[in-house]
């Protein structure tokens, strides 16, 4: 199936100020991988996860999503395919109660009543929020916020899945919680992440920006087992690769 | 600024009471809608001396509060919260409005002190009645009533925003303000310069968050219409109710009930 491919070619982005933030990106994602775009702070990361949306247009380059290059005309199209998750919850949830921001998307795609219920009870059942669905989504915990967010891009049935700090600011037990929902998913998905142990768990590919460049594109292990290279793009190996920290024995 | 996140905390309450279930919280909220206007019209319409015709409208407010099941304190402190900005504007009147209308014994009472009173009566009724409707329907209801009603969704759809991220506002900026407080250790610190650049930050930071939104809006599809749609239906029992408090407003309008009470008590004691 095509229509699950993400590729960049090329992409260079510089912001209104002269910023650079992308310099030269190309990589390819096919259909049902699950990669990793880590890197330090000002790596470009969020940059490049909003060209994947069509938020952000390149300065030059191409992007393509499955059979359609990124423009204008294809942009509702792509929008459909790929399931943006923002890193902040209280952005992506804007409606008064969580079952109206889940049926936005699909109310927005000009779906039946019938179907747009169908599918809010479907996203919100597979995150494990149909509970909340009368709730206003600010009487939400964190963790509750963020399974309501990724049900509000579920609903709109996307091939890809971007999602930008899924882990960020969750208590370890919510942290968990997500990542067995997320291993559970067969989309391609697009992680950008801090969380290296998720990135670990959850990404056999990762791609390592560095300075608006791609420093590194490979296997996870390998790439977390490159002391080098990690150094360079100021990253650490994740935790749970790292010795004991009482012993130091290594795992 | 903590008291400001208290209030807003506090709205959170009045969200939760309008999730009840009772007879008024089931009514249409589009007949909730007109009948709190058809309320407020009728208050702010009496003549600027015009004080006891005003009592008698309590009744409205009260039965809602008894009927919807809300806690009578908590309304009557969020009123006290609102008038003191009533009472500033009604406050100049006794100072420039000396003519004597009412005597009560050896007591002349100015017409100043009697508009002013009527401010302070006419903005606890409204603001009382509006409470009250906040809580036995919820905000995004009544948003949705008014586009219903024929208000333009622009409109709509910028109160339900106004509303939802009030609270995330009212964060940002007491976590801006603590921040502020924590350094300046007791003193005014660098004084009102400080809340200026504090402002500036807010609605950078406001400015932003729109932007992300916006974003997540058009990721999930959006093209300027907005879904608001809940069932609901306009019966007998919404006309009944309708009807049925215009009336009352009317005939306290047109004949003042206080008085007539009053003429009547007087009456059986002669």
């Amino acid at each position: 199936m095509s229509h699950h491919i993400v590729e960049v070619k090329n992409l260079r982005h510089v912001y209104p100020d002269g910023t650079v933030a992308l310099r030269d990106i190309s990589f390819r994602i096919t259909h049902g991988e699950s990669v990793a775009v880590i890197g330090a702070n000002g790596a470009g990361k969020s940059t490049l996860l909003l060209h994947l949306n069509g938020y952000l247009t390149p300065t030059s380059g191409e992007i393509r999503i499955g059979d359609f290059p990124l423009t204008k005309a294809t942009l509702p199209a792509i929008r459909r395919t790929v399931g943006m998750v923002f890193q902040d919850p209280d952005d992506q949830l804007f409606m008064p109660t969580v079952y109206e921001d889940v049926a936005f998307g699909p109310c927005n795609l000009g779906l039946s009543e019938e179907e747009v219920e169908a599918r809010v009870e479907a996203a919100l059942g597979r995150v494990g929020a149909g509970h909340l669905r009368s709730k206003p989504p600010y009487h939400l915990s964190g963790g509750e916020k963020k399974r309501v967010a990724i049900a509000t891009a579920l609903s709109m049935s996307p091939d890809i899945l971007v999602m930008d700090e899924p882990t960020n600011g969750l208590d370890p037990f919510a942290r968990r919680q997500l990542l067995g929902l997320l291993r559970d998913f067969h989309h391609t998905r697009i992680f950008t992440s801090h969380d290296l142990d998720m990135v670990a768990a959850l990404c056999e590919r990762t791609i390592v920006l560095h300075e608006g460049e791609v420093g590194a594109d490979g296997p996870t292990a390998e790439i977390f087992r490159d002391d080098e290279l990690l150094a360079r793009c100021r990253l650490e190996k994740p935790l749970s690769m790292q010795g004991c920290p009482v012993c130091g024995k290594a795992p | 600024m903590g008291a400001i996140d208290g209030t807003v905390l506090d709205f959170k309450r009045l969200e939760r009471l309008a999730m009840a279930d009772t007879a008024v919280h089931r009514l249409d909220p589009r007949a909730k809608v007109l009948v709190t206007c058809a309320f407020i019209i009728a208050v702010v319409s009496f003549g600027r001396y015009e004080l006891t015709p005003l009592f008698p409208f309590f009744i409205f407010p009260a039965v809602m509060i008894a009927l919807g099941d809300l806690p009578p304190r908590y309304i009557a402190a969020k009123i006290c919260l609102v008038l003191p900005f009533a009472l500033a504007v009604g406050i100049l009147n006794p100072l420039f409005d000396r003519e004597v209308v009412l005597r009560l014994g050896p007591l002349g009472v100015s017409g100043g002190w009697i508009s002013c009173a009527s401010i302070a009566v006419r903005a606890m009724l409204t603001v009382g009645a509006a409470l009250t409707l906040v809580g036995i329907t919820g905000f995004p209801a009544i948003c949705q009533a008014l586009a219903r009603l024929g208000m333009p969704q622009a409109f709509a759809v910028q109160l339900l925003f106004l509303y939802r991220y009030i609270f995330v506002l009212a964060e940002e900026g007491s976590r801006a303000a603590r921040a502020r407080e924590l350094r300046s250790f007791g003193n005014k610190g660098v004084g009102v310069r400080s809340y200026g650049s504090l402002l500036g930050h807010l609605l950078v930071r406001t400015w932003q968050r729109a932007e992300r939104i916006h974003m997540a809006m058009l990721a999930r599809g959006f093209s300027g219409g907005f879904p608001l749609r809940r069932p609901s239906r306009f019966g007998a029992a919404e006309v009944l109710y309708l009807l049925g408090w215009s009336v009352f407003f009317i005939v306290l309008r047109l004949w003042n009930a206080s008085q007539f009470l009053g003429a009547l008590v007087m009456g059986i004691c002669r």
